[in-house]
């Protein structure tokens, strides 16, 4: 017997968890928004999801590799991810150079330029998808209708249609005569940013993440949970000037972003209540924006604000200790 | 009902290649070298030299303070030289090494089947009975048994908690224990109790073994002051704080002993192991291992004498099978990687477990992506990733204020980490630096 013997210190067996196994996970995860915002945009919508993927990973690769100098890590599935997320964020009919440009911003401001994966404070798409925001407001609210209804609603989003209503001293069963029914936002069939229109194929996502645990559920129900209380204390005090808490619910990127944008592991806070804490801070802004803010839609700029207070509340919410003397 | 500890934990594929084989004899090696430092305290002082005759029980290094046992010749022959040996630490320590002439006991040991239940002794002769016999936890932790037995003045023990959860995957030599020395544990349970002057035991056993809950149920049918408390599969449920939380709900608290809840825990193998000191006479010379491994021809669970080299288990289990790349001392999750099968069996030796190639390497560490899975695991409900960027930072101050010191080492953290991050290394590194830092401290005032 004349093998070396490997020796290092325990534990010597390893779960199966790995980086690849999560970002390939959400990757799975969104499918179902995918196939829907196909079913309802048309193949424009592959256009525009593949051209932020592959600018993603190309941004990614050409940075780590020329500029970093270190060995490039897209095989991890992060970069996809990234530019799956872009390009649920942005209208259908984007030009396709500002989409390169949001990816450009993501990968490279978002993520890279903290230092790359798991270093980076702000869920990048998000960083990608305000700059564009930000930057182009007509281009990122230009709406297409969708394609399956044939009368089609207008162009505009709900929320969209709901702020320019209110501004124009329409009360709020006017403008809900101009909607969509629940059921159809709840379906997905409305007009919106790619990927964030259908509240149940979302929903599915995050039941599969769930179930492989790459989530936990306190974000999402923090989030989600927040805007429909806070929603409906407004809509019971003023029914005359607030929707129903089930069409925030199901209206922007509400369910987008408490599913697959506030679970952002790196951008999140570690621990269960730390994560009910985040969630709630970005029900809160949400509602906030929504209702009294400039924009129809709150939730990006909600996520990035508490994405903000992530380091704090990782410093001040500590896990229960086992023993701890009281 | 099945119960569990609530904060924590992993679930590691279990395993248990050897749970079907019977106990079985090893045959007596020609030499055996026998470690003095076999116990948590000071090693003991050797009492033979070179050219003895010793007998299987003779003393041949005695207990040297309150934390430290005596060590007995676990075959008979002569004593061949004192000297340095490897042992599963990696580290040279000195040992007896005797050449074996045959299998002669020393006088008034009890080597029968024969099932003793009852004793007239009292606490104090059982426990100076334990103490002659060189008991030591032997879970793992070889913390020495009469020590567990006298609570510090102004603490009582309530409960004695039998350890037969056996949490590591792989390992069964507790297993086997139970199904086939039921009884004699169950009567070393009541020795235990007479001891520590309690009137209530609870067996706690994991609910992977159903044999095992089964055959202690019914041999305790009859014993209305000790119990069999089956629990939900969780890793490290065997640990003393886990098991004790598992069972009566109480909390350890940070840096206290389980005592302070009125809680003492023996592992089922000392619970057998004192049987046999106090009601045969019979000091710790052998113990069950468990030498297994996905290759390994033959898993056994073998009744070794303390002091025979690893090589034999291996041999007895089918040999080393040509992929194996680790050998561990131990369980995968707690125990220690060994750099050569010369290594002696000690009382702490609780399996052999033999690695293949594609498992012994660790992964390329990638970043930490913040999943916090880490924190969710931790049993002891710290945070491993902050620990481990302190002690990457040196920063060991704050490293103690976030209880650094509460780590019980179970390995979840690293276990789960998905970037295959070294985060218990680290951690060791940090508790170690801190435990220093403390000392000092202390030695100022």
């Amino acid at each position: 017997m004349n093998k070396l013997l490997t020796v290092s210190p325990s534990p010597h067996i390893k779960g199966d968890e790995s980086i690849r196994k999560i970002m390939y996970g959400v990757v799975l995860a969104m499918l179902p928004a995918f196939a829907m915002s196909v079913m309802f945009f048309g193949w424009d919508s592959v256009k525009v999801t593949l051209t932020a993927v592959a600018a993603s990973v190309f941004f990614e690769y050409v940075i780590q590799k020329y500029i970093m100098k270190v060995r490039p890590t897209v095989d991890d599935g992060s970069a996809i991810v990234t530019g799956i997320l872009l390009a649920f964020n942005v209208p259908v009919g984007l030009p396709v150079w500002l989409i390169v440009l949001g990816a450009l911003v993501a990968i490279g401001v978002g993520k890279m330029s903290f230092g790359g994966l798991g270093q980076n404070p702000f869920n990048p798409a998000l960083v990608g998808r305000v700059f564009l925001l930000i930057s182009f407001p007509v281009q990122m609210t230009t709406w297409t209708a969708n394609k399956v209804v044939a009368d089609g609603f207008s162009g505009a989003t709900p929320l969209g249609l709901l702020k320019e209503g209110l501004k124009n001293g329409e009360t709020i069963p006017q403008i809900t005569s101009q909607l969509p029914s629940h059921f159809d936002l709840f379906w997905g069939n409305m007009s919106g940013s790619l990927g964030e229109i259908s509240a149940v194929a979302l929903l599915l996502g995050g039941v599969y993440m769930l179930w492989k645990k790459i989530i936990s559920w306190h974000t999402p129900v923090a989030v989600l949970g927040t805007i429909f209380i806070f929603e409906g204390i407004l809509w019971l005090a003023n029914p005359e000037r607030f929707m129903d808490p089930m069409f925030h619910l199901f209206t922007g990127g509400a369910m987008l972003g408490a599913i697959f944008m506030a679970t952002d592991m790196v951008s999140s806070p570690m621990t269960h209540m730390g994560k009910l804490i985040f969630g709630i801070g970005i029900g809160i802004i949400t509602v906030l924006i929504r209702n009294f803010g400039a924009y129809p839609e709150g939730i990006s700029f909600a996520i990035l604000i508490m994405n903000a207070f992530t380091p704090l509340i990782n410093a001040y919410v500590k896990p229960t200790r086992f023993g701890r003397v009281a | 009902m099945l119960k569990t500890f609530k904060m924590g934990g992993v679930h590691p594929a279990e395993n248990k290649l050897s749970a079907g084989k019977a106990i079985e004899k090893l045959p007596l090696p020609t030499t055996v070298s026998i470690p003095v430092a076999q116990h948590i305290g000071a090693p003991a002082t050797v009492v033979v030299k070179r050219g003895d005759e010793v007998k299987v029980g003779t003393v041949i290094a005695q207990s040297s303070g309150f934390v430290s046992t005596n060590i007995h010749s676990s075959v008979s022959g002569k004593v061949k030289k004192i000297d340095d040996v490897m042992d599963s630490s990696g580290y040279r320590k000195k040992a007896i090494i005797i050449d074996v002439a045959g299998d002669e006991w020393e006088q008034g040991i009890d080597t029968s089947d024969t099932l003793i239940k009852e004793t007239h002794l009292n606490a104090k002769e059982i426990n100076a009975k334990i103490l002659a016999a060189g008991i030591v936890g032997l879970g793992g932790a070889t913390f020495p048994t009469h020590v567990k037995l006298s609570p510090p003045p102004g603490m009582t023990a309530e409960v004695l908690l039998i350890n037969g959860v056996e949490c590591e995957p792989y390992l069964t030599s507790d297993h086997r224990l139970m199904l086939e020395k039921g009884a004699e544990i169950i009567a070393g349970t009541k020795l235990l109790m007479k001891s520590l002057g309690v009137n209530k035991a609870v067996i706690g056993i994991e609910n992977n073994k159903p044999d095992a809950i089964t055959r202690m149920q019914d041999l305790t049918a009859n014993e209305p002051e000790i119990s069999v408390q089956p629990l939900k599969v969780k890793y490290p449920q065997g640990g003393e704080k886990q098991l004790i939380k598992a069972v009566t709900g109480k909390e350890v608290p940070s840096g206290a002993l389980p005592i302070a809840v009125g809680a003492v825990v023996n592992n089922v193998g000392t619970a057998f192991a004192v049987y046999e000191a106090v009601m045969k006479n019979k000091p710790l010379v052998e113990r069950v291992v468990t030498v297994t491994g996905k290759s390994v021809k033959e898993p056994s669970n073998l009744m070794v004498r303390i002091g025979t080299p690893v090589t034999d288990l291996v041999e007895a289990a089918g040999g080393m099978p040509e992929d194996t790349g680790k050998v561990i001392s131990g369980g995968p999750m707690m125990g220690r990687a060994i750099t050569t099968l010369e290594v002696p069996v000690t009382k702490g030796t609780s399996g052999i477990l033999l690695i293949r190639d594609e498992e012994a390497k660790r992964n390329e560490v990638e970043p930490c992506i913040r999943c916090g899975k880490c924190v969710t695991v931790c049993p002891m409900g710290l945070e491993p990733y902050l620990l481990m960027t302190m002690s990457e930072k040196k920063l060991w101050e704050r490293s103690e204020d976030r209880h650094v010191m509460d780590c019980i080492e179970c390995g979840s953290c690293s276990f789960t980490c998905p970037s295959n991050r070294p985060l218990l290394d680290y951690i060791r590194l940090g508790k170690g630096t801190v435990s220093k830092l403390i000392r000092a401290r202390k030695s100022q005032n």
